[in-house]
C-alpha cells in the first residue's frame, strides 16, 4: 500500500516521532518495521536515527520516496550501494523474500546498531601513498585482529635508495576488525601510531603503543597495494563514502591536535564505584562543583554527537569485571530527551 | 600530551634540574661472574681478578677497588703484578698481553691499560710457536720471560713489548748444553713454568711440560743444572733461600730437588703422593713455605684421589701432623698465600690462604689454631643462593642499626679475627652520608641483611625462614659431621651452596619497618611471616593463620605447589628476626605484593587470586578479597598447568601448519601413489620447518580484555591515612592494584591504642577504580595537601617527618604499567595524566618516589617518581605534576633479569644485577653519590733492592704514582656491564638462574 504525506523539511523533527507518525499514518502501531529511502542515486538507504532521518529530508527532491518492510521478514541487503539499480524492483524482492537466486547475502546486524568500525582519515593532509585509518575498537566484542612485524622498506634518500627497517603489518585474523574494515591488509607498512612515528622503534615498542591505543587507533600505513588510495577531492560514491564523512572534521592542518584531541576525549573514562555501589565514569576534575552523575553525563552526549551514533549498551557490558555482580549500565540519554514535547511533524 | 615530551624551556627550571639530577654507574657491589684468573702483589698488598668477560678488578683494603676491561672482552688467562711496581701485566685467551698501570689523577688513583702486545713468530710459524703458556716478569722490572707452547721462552721488553731477539732461549740452546742421554727435542715442548731464584736474580727456572726441568743462567746463556722428572709437570715453587725447589706433577705427586753448582743432573730429594696409592687427580699449584719451627706449611691445589674424591674442588695445606682438604663448593680458579714479603726476612710465615673459587673468595687464617675462615668485607657471593628479590632501607636508625649488627655478630663467632690481609692502598671517599641496608630474599629461604652504605657491600646478618617449616631437609643436619679419621681429611669451607631444598621457601617479597624493627617476608608457596628483632635466643610457638583468597569462587583447582607444612610446637630461634606470625594462602601462589603497617599493626599480602589484611596484634585475619575473573580458569590451576598449556598450543600449531601444507598438497596433487604422497609430505615437513624459521617474530595487536588471564594479580599494596570517604574525616585505608587494571580501597577501623586488643579492626570497601586502558597497576600513593607523598608509618611519631598537611585536599596517584594518573579525592575524579606507552611504546616496570636533594645548596629538595622502563631506561617524573624531568639509558632493554632485579632508593640511588652475582650501584642524584674513591702510594722500596740497582734499569719515569678516579673509570664500569651482557651464555645463565628462582 502507499501513502503520502507532507513534513515541514526546515523542521523534521526527531526520528522516534517520524516513526510514530508512520505507524500511525499505515495504522500499524505494534509491528516494529524498517524504515528505508531512495537517495538521488537511486540507493537506497535505511532511516534508523536522526542524522539518516534529518540526511534524507533535506536531501528529498522534491518527493521523499520511503519503504518500509516489516522487521521479521526484512531484507537487509537491500540496502547499500546501488541498491535501486541492482536490484531491479526492490518491492519484487520484498514481497518474496526467499527468492535466492543468486548466493544468499550475508545478513548484517541490525541497521539501529550501526556505528563506525573504521575510517579513512586526514586524506587531505597526507601524501597520496599513505593512508591514515581508525579503528573503532570500543562498542564490538570483534578483535582487532591483526599482527605485525619486522621488516624493511626503500627509502629514497639523498644519498639514493636506502633499506631501512619497518614495521609492517603480517596477518590479518578472519573475522577480525582489522580484516572487515578492508582497509587494512598484509604487507602494508606501519608508519605512524596515533600521530607518533614508528621509525626507530622497536616491534615490541610499536606493539606495546598499538596495545595502549587500542581503544581508539590510529594507525597510518603505506598501503602494500597502491591501486586501492583515495583520489583526492573527487567524491566517490561506495565504501568510502563513511570515511570520507568522517574524514571531514580533520581538514585543519593540524591534525596532530586533531587526532589527540579526539582520544583525549573519548578514550578515558575510568570507572569507579563508590561504596554506594553505582559504578560510574570517573569525571574530569573540573573546577564547578557539579555533581558526578551530570558530568559523566555530558561526556557521553557529547561523545555521541561526535561520533553522530548513539552508544551502544555493549560498549559498557563490555566493562563489567571481575567478582562485581553489577553491571556497568549508563542511563541512556536517548528516552528522555524524547519526552520532552510534542510532535512538531504535521502532516 | 605533546607538553610532556618538549618540558618548556624554563631556564631556572633548567638550572635547578642540573644541581639536581645526574645518572651515574658508581661501583658494582658483589662478587665478579666467571672469574678466571689472580694475581697478588705483596709489594702493594693488592688482589687482581680478572674475568672470562675481559674485566679486571683489583681490591685492596676495604673501599680500595678498581675496575679496568680489556676491549677485546677476552677471557683473562694470567694476571702477574710487576714486582715492586703499580704495574700488572695480563695474558688473554687470545694470547695478547697487556698492561695496566695505577697512576694518580686528580687525588685518586686510577686503573688505566697502557700497552698491548701479541707474540708474533717468524712468518709461516705455526700459532702454537708463539702462543704464549708461562709469564714470568723479571724483578729487574724491565722485561717479561713468556713461556710458549713451542718451548721457545721469548724475552720482551718493559714497557715498550720490544722483543728482545737475542736473548730469546729456544729449546735447542737448551738441548745443546745439556747432556742427552735422556733428553731429545720433545722434552722441551711446552714451557709449564717460569721462576726466577729468590735469591739470584741472574737465574730462573724453567719447568717444561714433559718433566724436565732446567735451571738457567740468563748472564751466561747456559744451564747450570737440569732435572728429570718422570711425570708431566704441573708447577713449580721455589723455596725461600733458594736451596730447593718443588714441583707438582699430574699423577698426584710433588717433588722436592737440590739446587746445587756441583751436579749438573740431580736426583729428587723427596717424592711424595699425598693422596695415594691409587690414583690421584693432577696438583696443579703448589707452595712450600717455611716457618721458625721448622716444619713447613705445605699447600697445594688438587692431588685428590681420582676415583672416589676427584670431582673434589680442594686444597690441602700440611704442616706438621696437621692436615686439611679445604673442601670448596665450585671449582677452584687460584690460589695465593700471604706471607711475610720482607725479603729480609728469614722465614716465609704465611699468614692466610686466599682462594679464587668460581663463585667465591675464600680466605683461610694460617696463623689461628684450626684454620679458620676470615669474613671477607667486599667480593660478597650474593648468590650463594640465587636472589628472589631485594628491598631497599635508607637511613636506618642507630639502635636498628647495632641490634642488627650484634645479632649478626653471633652467627660469624667461627670466623677468624684476624684483621682483613689484603689492605693496599687507602680509601679516602667520605664517609656514606647514612646508614642503608639492602635486603635480598633468597631461593633457599633466607634473606641477607647487607650494609649497603658505602662501596662495600658486607653481609651483616643472615636471616632463614626455614625453621618455621617441615621441610625434607631437616636444618638441624650437620652437613659437617666427618669423623675423625677419615681420609683425606676434607673440610667443606665457603657460603656458596647452589641448591635449594625445596624452591617454595623462596623469599618473593620483603617489607622492613626501620623505626619498629617489624620485618615481613612473603615467599613463593604463599606463605606471610611477621617478624621482630629479639636480642636473645627464645623459643616459641608461631602463630599460624590461613587466608582463604578463593572464598566463595567454587569449582577452581589449584594444580600447584601444595603449601608448605608448618612445624609444631614451639621452635627456637637465634637472636635477630624471629618469626611471631604466618600466615599461609590459600591457594598457596606466589605472593605477589606485600605491605605492612607498624603502627596499625596491619599487614596486607596479595597473590594472582586476591589479596588479604591480617592484624598481627591481635593475630587476626581481618578479610581477603578474591580478584579473580570468574572466566580466568588459568590462574587458578597453577604454574604447572600454563607450562603444560603453552607446550600444548605450540604442538597444536606446529600440527596445524603441517596439516594444511600436506592437504593443499594433496587437493594439488591429485591422485599420486603412496610413495609419492609420503615423499611429498616429508618434504612438506621440512619446508614447514624452514618456513617457520625464516618467518619472522610477529606480534599480536589486541586489546586487553576483562577475561584476560592473570587480571587479578595483586600488583600493589598501599597504606594510606586519607579522605576515602569524605573530605572532613580521614582514615586509615588499604589500597590494592591489580594486574587488570583496577585499585580497589578499603576504609579501614583500627581501634585506638588502649582498646587496640579489644575491639576488632574493621575494613570495608569504599571504593573501586577500573582504568579504561587496563593495564597493571604498579603503584598507589596518596599526596597530601602540599603535594607531598605520605610519611611512612611511624615517621612523624619519630621526628623525622613533617605531619602530614591533613587539611588541604588529598590526591591519588595511580601508575599502571602504561599511564601515571593523579585523581583527586575522596571523590575520585582524574586531574591529570602522564601517558608513556601510548606516546613512547615503553611500559613501566619499576617506579618509586625518591628525595632529590640540590647540590648546590642543603635547603632545597624535592619528591620526584623515579621509573624504571621495560627498555631500560630511567625517567624522572616531577611530583604532583608528572613532567618528565630527565631520561637516562641504564639498563640494556634485553636484559630482563637486570630490569627485574632493579631497586630504587629513597634518596635517588639504586641497583640492579649484571649477572647473577653482582649488583651495579646507580646513582640519579647530585647529592648521593657512593662510589670508589682511593689511593695506592707506593711504599718505600726496602733496603734490600740491589738486585734492582744491578740490573741499573730503574726507570725513574716509570716509577709510577698512584693515580686516579673519576670518569674513566666510570666508562670501564659501563664497558664492563656490556661486555658481560654482550656475553650470551651469560644472558642465558642469569635467566635460568632467575627463572629457576621463580
Amino acid at each position: 500500500e502507499f501513502r503520502r504525506f507532507s513534513l515541514e523539511r526546515s523542521k523534521p523533527g526527531k526520528f522516534e516521532e517520524f516513526y510514530g507518525l508512520l505507524q500511525h499514518v499505515h495504522k500499524i502501531p505494534n509491528v516494529d518495521v524498517l524504515v528505508g529511502y531512495t537517495d538521488i542515486h537511486g540507493d537506497l538507504l535505511p532511516i534508523n536515527n536522526d542524522d539518516n532521518y534529518h540526511k534524507a529530508v533535506s536531501t528529498a527532491n522534491p518527493l521523499l520516496r520511503i519503504f518500509i518492510q516489516r522487521k521479521e521478514d526484512a531484507d537487509y541487503s537491500a540496502f547499500g550501494t546501488d541498491t535501486m539499480t541492482r536490484k531491479k524492483n526492490v518491492l519484487s524482492n520484498v514481497l518474496r523474500p526467499d527468492n535466492h537466486k543468486k548466493k544468499p547475502h550475508i545478513v548484517i546486524s541490525m541497521p539501529q546498531d550501526f556505528r563506525p568500525v573504521s575510517s579513512i582519515i586526514d586524506v587531505d593532509i597526507l601524501p597520496e601513498t599513505h593512508r591514515r585509518v581508525r579503528l573503532y575498537k570500543y562498542g564490538t566484542d570483534k578483535p582487532l585482529g591483526f599482527y605485525i612485524r619486522d621488516g624493511s622498506s626503500v627509502r629514497v634518500t639523498p644519498h639514493g635508495l636506502e633499506k631501512v627497517p619497518g614495521i609492517f603489518i603480517s596477518r590479518l585474523v578472519p573475522g577480525g576488525l582489522a580484516q572487515s574494515t578492508g582497509l587494512l591488509a598484509v604487507n602494508d607498512e606501519v608508519l605512524e601510531v596515533n600521530g607518533i612515528e614508528v621509525s626507530g622503534k622497536s616491534l615490541d615498542q610499536v606493539t606495546d603503543m598499538m596495545i595502549a591505543n587500542s581503544r581508539n587507533l590510529i594507525i597510518t600505513v603505506r598501503p602494500a597495494n597502491q591501486r586501492n588510495n583515495v583520489v583526492r577531492n573527487s567524491r566517490t560514491s561506495g565504501s568510502s563514502g563513511q570515511s570520507t564523512e568522517s574524514s571531514l572534521p580533520s581538514s585543519t592542518p593540524n591534525i596532530l591536535g586533531n587526532v589527540l584531541q579526539g582520544e583525549e576525549e573519548s578514550d578515558e573514562e575510568d570507572i569507579i564505584i563508590e561504596d554506594s555501589g553505582e559504578p560510574q565514569q570517573i569525571p574530569k576534575a573540573a573546577p564547578t562543583s557539579e555533581s558526578i552523575e551530570s558530568l559523566s553525563q555530558i561526556e557521553l552526549l557529547h561523545e555521541s554527537t561526535q561520533n553522530g551514533f548513539l552508544p551502544s549498551s555493549e560498549m559498557n557490558s563490555n566493562h563489567s569485571a571481575g567478582s562485581i555482580s553489577m553491571e556497568y549500565e549508563v542511563p541512556e540519554p536517548g528516552p528522555k530527551s524524547l519526552e520532552e514535547d510534542g510532535t512538531i511533524i504535521t502532516l | 600530551m605533546r607538553r610532556f615530551l618538549r618540558p618548556g624551556h624554563d631556564p631556572v627550571r633548567e638550572r635547578l634540574k642540573r644541581d639536581l639530577f645526574q645518572f651515574n654507574k658508581t661501583v658494582e657491589h658483589g662478587f665478579p661472574h666467571q672469574p678466571s684468573a689472580l694475581g697478588y702483589s705483596p709489594f702493594l698488598r693488592l688482589m687482581a681478578i680478572g674475568t672470562r668477560s675481559g674485566a679486571i678488578k683489583l681490591y685492596g683494603a676495604p673501599g680500595v677497588e678498581f675496575m679496568g676491561l680489556h676491549e677485546e672482552n677476552n677471557t683473562v688467562m694470567q694476571i702477574h703484578f710487576i714486582p715492586d711496581q703499580c704495574q700488572l701485566v695480563t695474558l688473554l685467551d687470545d694470547n695478547s698481553l697487556h698492561l695496566w698501570s695505577l697512576k694518580q689523577h686528580g687525588g685518586a688513583s686510577e686503573l688505566r691499560e697502557e700497552h698491548r702486545f701479541t707474540l708474533k713468530g717468524p712468518p709461516g710459524s705455526p700459532p702454537s710457536a708463539t702462543q704464549v703458556t708461562a709469564v714470568l716478569p723479571h724483578s729487574s722490572r724491565d722485561v717479561l720471560y713468556l713461556g710458549t707452547e713451542s718451548g721457545n721462552i721469548f724475552v720482551v721488553e718493559l714497557p715498550s713489548f720490544r722483543v728482545l731477539e737475542d736473548r730469546t732461549i729456544t729449546p735447542e740452546a737448551v738441548l745443546q748444553r745439556i747432556p742427552e742421554d735422556n733428553c731429545n727435542r720433545r722434552s722441551c715442548e711446552l714451557v709449564e713454568a717460569l721462576r726466577e731464584h729468590p735469591k739470584n736474580p741472574d737465574q730462573i727456572l724453567i719447568g717444561y711440560s714433559r718433566a724436565l726441568i732446567v735451571l738457567w743462567d740468563l748472564q751466561n746463556n747456559k744451564a747450570i743444572q737440569h732435572f728429570l722428572g718422570s711425570q708431566q709437570l704441573e708447577n713449580l715453587y721455589w723455596q725461600r733461600d733458594g736451596s730447593k725447589f718443588i714441583s707438582c706433577h699430574y699423577d698426584g705427586s710433588y717433588t722436592q730437588w737440590p739446587v746445587s753448582s756441583d751436579n749438573r743432573q740431580s736426583e729428587p730429594l723427596e717424592n711424595t703422593v699425598p693422596y695415594g696409592p691409587f690414583p690421584c687427580k693432577a696438583i696443579s699449584k703448589i707452595y712450600w713455605q717455611t716457618t721458625k719451627n721448622g716444619l713447613p706449611y705445605i699447600i697445594f691445589q688438587g692431588g685428590m684421589p681420582r676415583a672416589s674424591y676427584g670431582d673434589r674442588h680442594s686444597i690441602s695445606v700440611i704442616h706438621g701432623s696437621q692436615q686439611t682438604a679445604f673442601d670448596f663448593t665450585s671449582r677452584v680458579i687460584d690460589f695465593f698465600i700471604i706471607f711475610s714479603s720482607d725479603p729480609a726476612a728469614e722465614f716465609d710465615d704465611p699468614s692466610a690462604l686466599v682462594v679464587l673459587a668460581e663463585e667465591e673468595l675464600v680466605v683461610i687464617d694460617l696463623k689461628s689454631a684450626g684454620w679458620p675462615a676470615v669474613h671477607p668485607p667486599y667480593l660478597a657471593s650474593l648468590h650463594c643462593s640465587a636472589i628472589t628479590c631485594s628491598h631497599h632501607v635508607s637511613n636506618i636508625p642507630l639502635k636498628l642499626w647495632e641490634r642488627i649488627i650484634s645479632a649478626g655478630s653471633k652467627q660469624n663467632i667461627h670466623y677468624s679475627s684476624m684483621p682483613w690481609p689484603i689492605d693496599g692502598g687507602t680509601n679516602i671517599a667520605p664517609d656514606p652520608p647514612q646508614r642503608d641496608l639492602l635486603l635480598t630474599g633468597h631461593e633457599d629461604g633466607t634473606v641477607r641483611f647487607w650494609d649497603a652504605s658505602g662501596v662495600c657491600l658486607h653481609l651483616l646478618y643472615k636471616l632463614s625462614t626455614v625453621r618455621v617449616f617441615l621441610t625434607d631437609a631437616d636444618p638441624n643436619d650437620n652437613m659437617n659431621t666427618q669423623g675423625e679419621d677419615e681420609w683425606p681429611p676434607l673440610r667443606k669451607v665457603g657460603t656458596f651452596d647452589p641448591y635449594s631444598d625445596d624452591p617454595r621457601l623462596g623469599i618473593q617479597k620483603i617489607y622492613l619497618c626501620k623505626y619498629s624493627g617489624y620485618l615481613a617476608v612473603a615467599g613463593t608457596a604463599g606463605q606471610v611471616l611477621v617478624m621482630e628483632l629479639n636480642d636473645e635466643d627464645a623459643e616459641h610457638v608461631v602463630d599460624h593463620a590461613e587466608a582463604d583468597l578463593l572464598q566463595d569462587q567454587e569449582g577452581y583447582r589449584w594444580k600447584g605447589h601444595e603449601k608448605l607444612k608448618t612445624r609444631d610446637g614451639p621452635v627456637r630461634f637465634e637472636a635477630g628476626f624471629q618469626p611471631f606470625v604466618l600466615v599461609q594462602c590459600q591457594p598457596p601462589a606466589v605472593v605477589t605484593s606485600l605491605a605492612l603497617h607498624s603502627e596499625w599493626k596491619l599487614v596486607a599480602f596479595g597473590t594472582s587470586h586476591g589479596f588479604g589484611l591480617f592484624d598481627h596484634q591481635q593475630k587476626r585475619l581481618v578479610f581477603v578479597k578474591c580478584t579473580l575473573h570468574p572466566s580466568d580458569q588459568l590462574a587458578l590451576e597453577g604454574p604447572l598447568s600454563r607450562v603444560k598449556s603453552l607446550k600444548k598450543s605450540l604442538r597444536q600449531s606446529f600440527r596445524r601448519i603441517r596439516r594444511s601444507r600436506v592437504s593443499s598438497r594433496k587437493r594439488r596433487g591429485g591422485g599420486g601413489n603412496a610413495s609419492e604422497v609420503q615423499e611429498a609430505n616429508a618434504k612438506f615437513d621440512q619446508d614447514a620447518l624452514q618456513e617457520m624459521e625464516l618467518a619472522p617474530v610477529q606480534r599480536k595487536i589486541e586489546a586487553r580484555s576483562a577475561e584476560d588471564s592473570f587480571t587479578g594479580f595483586v600488583r600493589t599494596l598501599y597504606f594510606a591515612d586519607t579522605f576515602l570517604r569524605d573530605s572532613s574525616r580521614h582514615c586509615p585505608s588499604l589500597w590494592a592494584g591489580t594486574n587488570g587494571g583496577t585499585v580497589y580501597a578499603f576504609c579501614l577501623r583500627v581501634p585506638p591504642a588502649e582498646r587496640r586488643m579489644d575491639e576488632p579492626v574493621r575494613a570495608e570497601q569504599a571504593k573501586e577504580i577500573q582504568l579504561m586502558h587496563r593495564a597493571p597497576v604498579v603503584g598507589i600513593l596518596v599526596l597530601d595537601g602540599r603535594s607531598t607523598p605520605l610519611p611512612e608509618p611511624l615517621e612523624v611519631a619519630h621526628d623525622l617527618s613533617k605531619s602530614p598537611d591533613m587539611q588541604g585536599s588529598h590526591q591519588l596517584l595511580v601508575v599502571s604499567e602504561e599511564q601515571f594518573k593523579v585523581f583527586t579525592l575522596p571523590k575520585v575524579s582524574s586531574k591529570l595524566k602522564l601517558k608513556l606507552t601510548a606516546l613512547e611504546g615503553c611500559r613501566v616496570r619499576k617506579v618509586t618516589v625518591a628525595n632529590f636533594g640540590s647540590c648546590k645548596t642543603d635547603d632545597y629538595s624535592e619528591n620526584d617518581l623515579a621509573v624504571l622502563t621495560n627498555l631500560g631506561d630511567i625517567q624522572i617524573i616531577s611530583l604532583p605534576f608528572l613532567k618528565l624531568q630527565i631520561r637516562y639509558p641504564c639498563i640494556r632493554k634485553e636484559d630482563v633479569s637486570g630490569i627485574a632485579s632493579c631497586v630504587f632508593t629513597k634518596y635517588g640511588q639504586g641497583f640492579y644485577l649484571i649477572s647473577p652475582s653482582e649488583f651495579e650501584r646507580f646513582s640519579l642524584s647530585t647529592k648521593w653519590l657512593v662510589e670508589p674513591r682511593c689511593i695506592v702510594d707506593m711504599p718505600e722500596v726496602t733496603s734490600n733492592n740491589h738486585v734492582h740497582n744491578k740490573c741499573g734499569t730503574e726507570n725513574a719515569a716509570r716509577k709510577c704514582s698512584p693515580g686516579d678516579c673519576g670518569e674513566d673509570e666510570r666508562k670501564s664500569g659501563r664497558l664492563m656491564e656490556h661486555a658481560l651482557l654482550n656475553d650470551e651464555k651469560v644472558l642465558k645463565e642469569i635467566q635460568s638462574t632467575l627463572e629457576g628462582g621463580r
